[in-house]
C-alpha cells in the first residue's frame, strides 16, 4: 500500500509515523510537503504526524488546517480515503472541520508526556480491527492541549454513532467522558491524541500500537 | 481601517488558564477574585473599503473556533 505522511514546519513526529508505515507496508511513504495541493496518485492512506505545526501560534493545529495540502486531504477524505491524525495531527483535523470537537489546553495546565492505559471502545473500525473491543492497551501521550471538548449534543451523538475509538482508562488531560480518539461519521478518518507510532516493536517497551497499522494494511490491501 | 477582534471562550467551556490565574491572584494575597476567564485580542489593519462580511468570514474561518470561541469585532476610526 502507498502511504503519505503531510509534513507541516512544526511536526516533529513525521519520522516516527514513517518507520512505523513502513515497518507494516514495507515500503517508505511518500512525505508531502504541506504547500503541495496534490496527494501522491495512488495514495492510500494519510497520516497527520504529530509535533507543533507552526509553534501552535493562534491555537493548536489552527494554521495547518488551512495550508493548501488540507484541502487535497479534505476532498480525498470525502471520497473516503483513510485519515490518520496523530496528536497535533487530530488537532488539526479538528479545526479543518474534518472530526467534531476541539482539544483545549489540558485540564490540569501540564504537558503530560508518559504512557497511558486506552481501553478500545469500537473494534469495528477501519483502525481497530486488531483489537478486541473492551481491550486496554497502553499507549504514550506526550501534549499540552489534549483536552477534548464537544458539546453534550455532539458527545452524545458521537457516542451513539460508535465513533469514539479510544478512551483513557484514566483521566489524564481532563478530556469529556475521557475520550481518547474520534473517528468521523464515514468510519475514515480517526484522530487520536496518544502515539500508536511510538509503541510498534519490543524496544519500545510493547508493540500495541502496531496492531492499528496492521488493521488498515489489511483494509486496505 | 484597525480593526480589534475579540476572541473568547465560550461560556460553560472550561478555562483551565482563568482557574489558574484566579489562584494565582488570592494567592498574591487579593481578595474577592470571583472569576478569571482568558481570551484574545487579535488587532488588523485592513483596507477601509473591506466589508462586514468578508471580517466576519475572516474570524470564522480561521481567527476564532467557533466549536469553542465567540468572537466580538470592534472597528477603530478609519485611517486618514
Amino acid at each position: 500500500m502507498k502511504t503519505a505522511v503531510i509534513v507541516f514546519p512544526g511536526s516533529n513526529c513525521d519520522r516516527d509515523i514513517a518507520v512505523a508505515l513502513e515497518a507494516v507496508t514495507g515500503r517508505k511513504p511518500a512525505m508531502v510537503w504541506h504547500r503541495e495541493s496534490e496527494l501522491p496518485e495512488g495514495t492510500g492512506l494519510v497520516a497527520l504526524p504529530g509535533g507543533f505545526s507552526y509553534g501552535d501560534y493562534l491555537r493548536s493545529g489552527a494554521m495547518a488546517a488551512r495550508s493548501p495540502i488540507m484541502r487535497a486531504v479534505s476532498d480525498a477524505a470525502a471520497k473516503g480515503l483513510p485519515v490518520l491524525g496523530i496528536c497535533n495531527g487530530f488537532q488539526v483535523l479538528t479545526e479543518a472541520g474534518l472530526l467534531p470537537g476541539a482539544l483545549m489546553r489540558n485540564a490540569g495546565l501540564n504537558f503530560v508526556c508518559r504512557n497511558v492505559a486506552l481501553t478500545v471502545e469500537n473494534a469495528q473500525t477501519a483502525f481497530t480491527s486488531r483489537y478486541a473491543a473492551g481491550e486496554r492497551i497502553l499507549i504514550p501521550v506526550a501534549h499540552h492541549d489534549g483536552n477534548y471538548f464537544a458539546d453534550a449534543a455532539t458527545l452524545d451523538r458521537i457516542e451513539g454513532e460508535g465513533r469514539v475509538a479510544f478512551r483513557y482508562a484514566e483521566n489524564v488531560n481532563g478530556s469529556a467522558r475521557n475520550i481518547a480518539g474520534v473517528l468521523n461519521d464515514a468510519g475514515n478518518v480517526l484522530g487520536m491524541m496518544p502515539h500508536p507510532e511510538r509503541r510498534i516493536e519490543a524496544a519500545h517497551g510493547g508493540d500495541e500500537g502496531r496492531r492499528l497499522f496492521e488493521g488498515l494494511l489489511e483494509l486496505v490491501a | 481601517m484597525k480593526l480589534r477582534i475579540y476572541v473568547t471562550l465560550k461560556p460553560g467551556v472550561l478555562d483551565p488558564q482563568g482557574k489558574a490565574i484566579e489562584h494565582a491572584l488570592a494567592g498574591l494575597g487579593f481578595s474577592g477574585i470571583e472569576g478569571a476567564r482568558v481570551g484574545k485580542l487579535i488587532e488588523l489593519e485592513v483596507a477601509d473599503s473591506t466589508d462586514d462580511s468578508a471580517i466576519d468570514a475572516m474570524c470564522r474561518q480561521l481567527l476564532a473556533n467557533t466549536v469553542i470561541e465567540n468572537y466580538r469585532i470592534e472597528r477603530l476610526e478609519p485611517a486618514k
